[in-house]
């Protein structure tokens, strides 16, 4: 009753004759009038300029940090890039270098970057959404057609978008992308690039066509149910198996092996008995000597991990390889798997028997102690060769009877423009891609227990960098103009052939070495070698090979070449690997003056300070990052000593040797001192 | 007429509320699963893990770790350690009980902006008074991880004393000493100018050891700011720049 009669008393107030409804509605229509003005006014974008105004007032830049101001709405308009982006207006210092004590937000200037934000805008990195001026559009948008701002933790990964190729400045996304292909990940997830290559893997998952020549039915069934309870460094992946899973799969991929033929005759080598000391340590000299270390690691007393990753770790290989198979490998490693990067070592049988003795003492008790399978049935094998289509592992493995394995899994090719809408998120998980992305990495089976992903043993540090390397393969990648994109540099098919090609194949040269784009970065860069060394130096070092750095850990292996496989690669490296930047002739050494040499032994120690890096009197000189060069007279080129001097960086890119832009004068100099520098090490003295 | 000004400012007061709700979320807040202590200490101290460089939201190489030790500076066990810090840091575990040695370690992520990250360790006295330790670490910006990533590649061979198993320092195989690059002490004088100057002209250029060679043209004009930005950024006593004055602070 009251509220009706209060409502009629309103009723008569505001509209009861002409001049009150008049006098009513033209109030309502100022209201309406009056809202576009206010909302106007109170924009949050005008509250963060009108605060920014005042944070600069007291500034001794004030005026010019005025001048430069600019009130409203503020866009970046780039269409070639499909930018249009508004966030300068609220953050209005963006471009103020002098801000940079500012720890407020939105006035931080932006850090220094390569690239202007006039040119790309501001979405093009930090993605969200740069058309909206609120703070929550534009960096949290939720809509599920939309992605919000990359956190800054994976920035990096926008670089990738144009920088196919690793640039220096970025770190983790540089090591993402070298795990995608070193874990393998490409071999399952196709990657592609925009201009249509596909990522390969760097990894050397082993043929299993011969396996059982190798190994046992038990260590198979131990491996695969944890492969990093074998070897802490294992790139396999967990498949978290059931027991009768693994046993299943190991009967199979037993019962699946061929014999493989061997080139060597079968004769065992003398291998010593694990309780002789002195020689098991003899096979560890042997294994020292021979460099094993720069390749294989091993987890040493003080349970360290020593040594490469190229190879498996050998910490319990003792409890893996058969003898018959291991004296075969190290005899000839290609003969059982013909894509090894191991080299063929020409060891003597002695001192195979040796490292035979050596690698058998690295043996594990714990590991198959509870492994008891019974013989295999039939319907294990083919249960297990159900099991072995199911989880993918001929996209990896080479297995009898089992196809390769192509796009196992989904492509990544557009990953990091996955929208919110399209992802089905576990409970738990933060509604971003890059929460999404990283929970699938670290822990596949959360999303479900049928998932065929199985389980890596990676820190944060390498699941925030996968993450990074994923995030940089957008939809927007795939439209930029192809002149801001930087591909990667294609594959080399470098191939050498003739005999000196069949023995740099035989020895796995480009495991270690680069030769005009292919190969390892363990050693140094070969591609212009036969312009830099004289032919006497080389065949000797081919044979005998001494270090030349004296602080160096890993240094090239023996592989006891005879005279001619010396001469045979001497002759092909000196006539095919030359810089077309200079002829080896140019420099007569023999007409160096003597005056130059003692001129050219002054810049070397006062101006040029070579000391500092190169060891050249080994009684008073003690640099240990460059080559020693007591007997460099000896072991180069005089005109690539001229040319390395003037510009080592146009000789071999990214070397530390610098680019001194060194005047001819003074390289002439140089040279002709360090071509008196003929002093031979003593035999053993350079270790 | 009083009443349409009435809509009007509750509509203004809407609004204004409404712009003041997407201010910044505040600060983080201990977990609600911290354990209770069984210790108490008097003093907190920092033992490790100050000083670090990182990426942004990345976190620090090492953890981490405080000491609570009672009146006659022996550790106390059982003393419950709170980390926190400004700017989204995160930490791993967020707190934790004091063992026997009297230390808690936690690895910390930093925020998501480059900067200086205080981290704070946080204990109380048995009268709940809280005692605390701090630990500045610095998120690096893109052009100091590029000057990191050059410095590991071209300067820590001579400028780092500590060898790894992987690398041999050559620190001490030269007659002048060259400065670690966190040595703020010494570095912090050098100009920008001059920095960079010693950088692309090499040490004798500038009257100084020929032991430091030249670095242009090796590297761009821009490597090189990138290496003085790296060598500022974990500058110890930090860096101050001559900057621009302000009234207000």
């Amino acid at each position: 009753m009251r509220l009706g009669e209060k409502l009629r008393t309103a009723r008569d107030l505001l509209f009861g004759d002409s001049t009150r409804t008049f006098g009513s509605l033209s109030v309502v229509l100022v209201l309406l009038l009056a809202i576009v003005p206010a909302k106007d006014h109170f924009r949050e974008w005008l509250r963060y300029q009108k605060e920014y105004q005042s944070l600069i007032r007291n500034r001794s830049d004030a005026v010019s940090l005025a001048r430069r101001f600019q009130g409203g709405v503020q866009q970046t308009w780039l269409p070639e890039l499909g930018i249009a982006d508004r966030c300068s207006t609220c953050h209005v210092g963006l471009k103020e270098a002098s801000l940079a004590g500012a720890t407020k937000q939105p006035f931080r200037p932006h850090p220094p970057i390569p690239h202007s934000p006039t040119e790309f805008g501001c979405v093009m990195c930090h993605r969200g959404q740069g058309a909206a001026t609120t703070v929550e559009e534009a960096h949290r948008s939720a809509n599920a057609s939309e992605q919000p701002i990359l956190p800054a933790h994976y920035i990096e990964s926008s670089c990738g978008q144009c920088h196919e190729r690793a640039i220096t400045g970025t770190p983790q996304l540089n090591s993402g992308r070298a795990m995608l292909a070193r874990y393998g990940c490409v071999r399952c997830h196709k990657v592609t690039s925009p201009e249509g290559f596909t990522m390969t893997a760097t990894d050397d998952p082993p043929s299993l066509e011969h396996i059982a020549a190798k190994t046992t039915r038990e260590w198979i069934f131990a491996w695969i149910r944890n492969p990093q309870a074998y070897a802490v460094t294992a790139t396999m992946p967990n498949f978290q198996l059931s027991d009768e899973d693994a046993r299943d799969i190991s009967a199979f991929l037993v019962s699946q092996s061929t014999p493989y033929v061997s080139g060597a005759d079968r004769k065992m080598p003398a291998v010593p008995a694990q309780d002789d000391t002195a020689a098991l340590q003899s096979g560890s000299s042997v294994y020292g000597e021979a460099f094993c270390a720069s390749c294989h690691a091993m987890q040493n007393a003080a349970g360290l991990m020593v040594g490469g990753n190229v190879g498996p770790e050998l910490t319990r290989v003792g409890s893996k390889v058969n003898s018959e198979w291991l004296a075969d490998w190290l005899r000839n490693p290609s003969a059982y798997d013909a894509d090894t990067a191991m080299p063929h070592y020409r060891f003597e049988e002695k001192d195979i028997g040796l490292v035979m003795g050596f690698l058998g003492s690295k043996t594990d008790p714990d590991f198959l102690s509870g492994v008891h399978l019974g013989a295999a049935t039939p319907a294990q094998v083919a249960h297990g060769r159900v099991l072995i289509n199911e989880r993918g592992c001929a996209a990896c493995h080479e297995i009898n009877g089992i196809a390769h394995a192509d796009n196992f899994a989904p492509e990544l090719t557009a990953v990091g423009s996955l929208t919110l809408g399209k992802i089905v998120f576990a409970p738990g998980i933060a509604h971003t891609l890059p929460d999404y992305i990283s929970a699938k990495i670290r822990k596949p089976r959360s999303f479900g227990n049928a998932l065929k992903m199985p389980q890596f043993t990676l820190s944060d540090m390498q699941v925030d960098a996968l993450v990074t390397a994923l995030l940089a393969q957008t939809n927007r990648a795939k439209t930029l103009p192809a002149a801001l994109r930087i591909p990667a540099a294609l594959p080399s098919t470098y191939k050498p052939a003739g005999l000196a090609g069949r023995l740099m194949n035989d020895l796995r040269c480009f495991s270690c070495h680069m030769v005009d784009g292919r190969g390892g970065d363990m050693a140094p860069e070969l591609t212009w070698e036969g312009s830099s060394v004289q032919r006497s130096w080389l065949v000797n070092f081919l044979k005998n090979p001494n270090t030349l750095r004296p602080a160096l850990i890993r240094r090239m292996p023996k592989f006891n070449l005879t005279d001619v496989e010396a001469g045979v690669l001497a002759d092909y490296i000196m006539t095919a690997w030359q810089t077309p930047a200079f002829d080896s002739d140019q420099i007569d050494a023999s007409k160096l003056s003597a005056a130059d040499a003692s001129h050219g032994r002054e810049l070397y120690y006062a101006k040029y300070g070579c000391n500092s890096c190169h060891i050249l009197d080994p009684k008073n000189d003690k640099g240990y990052i460059g080559p020693t060069l007591t007997a460099v007279g000896l072991r180069l080129n005089a005109a690539w000593i001229f040319h390395w001097l003037k510009n080592a960086q146009a000789l071999r890119p990214g070397s530390l040797e610098l680019n001194w832009n060194m005047n001819d004068d003074d390289a002439r100099a140089i040279t002709a001192f360090l071509m008196q520098q003929k002093t031979e090490p003593k035999e053993g003295a350079a270790k | 007429m009083r009443r349409p000004f009435a809509i009007a400012a509750f509509v203004s007061i809407g609004l204004v509320a409404g712009g003041c709700r997407r201010g910044p979320p505040s600060g983080p807040s201990p977990g609600p699963s911290a354990p209770s202590p069984t210790g108490f200490g008097a003093a907190i101290v920092d033992i490790s893990g100050e000083k670090q460089a990182a990426g942004a939201g990345a976190p620090l190489d090492q953890p981490v770790i405080a000491q609570v030790n009672d009146k006659q500076g022996k550790a106390v066990a059982g003393a419950l350690v709170q980390f926190s810090g400004s700017g989204g840091v995160r930490f791993d575990p967020p707190a934790g009980l004091t063992g026997t040695d009297g230390q808690v370690s936690t690895v910390a992520r930093l925020g998501g902006e480059a900067g200086v990250y205080s981290l704070v360790a946080t204990t109380r006295d048995k009268s709940g008074k809280p005692l605390q330790a701090m630990f500045a670490e610095v998120a690096l910006d893109y052009q100091q991880t590029l000057g990191r990533e050059l410095g590991e590649k071209y300067c820590s061979r001579c400028h780092n004393a500590e060898s790894s198993a992987e690398r041999v320092s050559n620190h001490d195989n030269l007659s002048v000493p060259p400065h670690a690059f966190s040595d703020g002490a010494t570095l912090n004088r050098i100009s920008h100018a001059n920095l960079i100057a010693i950088i692309s002209h090499g040490g004798a250029a500038l009257g100084k050891s020929p032991e430091m060679p030249p670095y242009s043209p090796t590297l761009a004009a821009s490597d090189i700011e990138a290496l003085a930005a790296y060598v500022r950024a974990v500058a110890d006593p930090p860096y101050r720049p001559q900057g621009v004055f302000n009234a207000n602070q």
